[in-house]
């Protein structure tokens, strides 16, 4: 039997599955909930956080944690779809990952513009 | 001794008469200490010998009496009266073919377990006066739990990724290739790794893990699968490098 190419892909998921269950509730806390309590007023001004996404190993952090969650949703999103009984495993897998390589590749860009 | 009457509402299907399978209600007057497969029993022995089933050791040691029983699989030596209603429904392990009333034809299994290799492939075959292959207490413990399995099928009939794709090795024979390549006596990892990390292996799985749940000996199928999972990607990424991975 040929060995599968569904690997790299179950990484990514892992991976992504860590930071997600770790990360993406304090994040959401942190940058979502707190300011609509007026918590951390001034350091999530539009200044401040500018400054914070200006450094390097700020953005290596957010692209990994960003990126990484959009691969995790996309291997998901296929298995859903498996779980659902559609059995066009090819199209759905390349729909769902090339919407995280397209949000991958803004990212990118949108880190590298700050 | 308390009793009460149950009725059993079991599934049956003779290939030679019936055209579909149907269900047949037995009325039996249980003690509580019974298990389902005691009131089987009982009607196979007393109100109708036409039923078949499958069972031996009554002890969940021997995997032979592995049925659906209240929509849920279990061994029928382990399913306690006690824990159900009035009414029982039995029915032959999901996702089998049927050969008979509640004996389900199990060759798809066995093809499945046969091709994971899941017997010990040593680095050097010693001969009985070379004596042992010694092994810690520490080597032991790292496959025990997954040498518990007894093949009762139970994890097949819950899964729902064998349902939908029949094709799936499945969580016993992935469980069992993973309890020999954790095994420190064994050197078959690389041979059983063509079909393990294969689409039909470990990468159908996508973690439901309603067979860990209805494991009668608690043998995590689906822990394993993930830990299998892990090992097969990190092959995956050193067989690109010179000398690495398990191709």
């Amino acid at each position: 039997m040929a060995r599968s190419h569904k690997a790299p892909f179950w990484f990514l998921f892992a991976a992504g599955g860590t930071v997600v269950a770790f990360v993406l509730p304090v994040m959401v806390l942190v940058t979502g909930i707190a300011p609509t309590l007026g918590l951390f007023e001034g350091a999530m001004s539009f200044d401040a956080m500018s400054a914070f996404v200006g450094n390097w190993l700020v953005k290596i952090v957010l692209f990994g944690i960003i990126t990484l969650a959009l691969w995790h949703a996309a291997h998901r999103l296929r298995v859903v779809a498996h779980d659902f009984g559609i059995r066009a495993d090819a199209p759905v897998a390349g729909t769902v990952y090339g919407l995280a390589a397209l949000g991958t590749l803004l990212t990118a860009i949108a880190l590298l513009g700050v | 001794m308390s009793e009460r009457t149950i009725e059993l509402e079991v599934l049956r299907y003779r290939p030679e008469q019936d055209s579909e399978p149907w269900f047949q209600t037995y009325k039996v007057s249980c003690p509580e200490e019974w298990v389902v497969l005691d009131a089987l029993n009982y009607v196979k022995d007393e109100l109708d010998r036409t039923l078949s089933y499958r069972w031996s050791c009554h002890m969940f040691v021997c995997g032979s009496c592995g049925m659906v029983i209240d929509g849920e699989p279990k061994l029928a030596c382990k399913a306690f009266l006690r824990d159900y209603g009035n009414r029982i429904r039995i029915e032959p392990l999901a996702n089998f073919p049927i050969e008979r009333d509640l004996v389900i034809v199990m060759d798809d299994f066995m093809e499945k377990l046969e091709s994971v290799k899941p017997y010990l492939i040593p680095k050097e075959e010693k001969s009985i006066d070379q004596g042992e292959y010694l092994q810690t207490p520490a080597q032991l413990k790292a496959y025990k739990q997954y040498s518990m399995c007894i093949n009762c099928m139970l994890c097949y009939s819950a899964c729902p990724q064998y349902g939908l794709a029949p094709e799936f090795i499945g969580p016993a024979a992935l469980a069992l290739a993973h309890r020999y390549n954790m095994d420190s006596r064994d050197v078959g990892r690389k041979a059983r790794e063509d079909t393990v990390a294969s689409h039909e292996g470990i990468w159908e799985c996508s973690f439901v893990g309603a067979c860990s749940e209805v494991c009668p000996k608690s043998v995590d199928p689906a822990g394993a699968i993930q830990q299998v999972k892990l090992t097969s990607a990190i092959d995956y990424f050193t067989s690109w490098l010179p000398g690495g991975g398990s191709r």
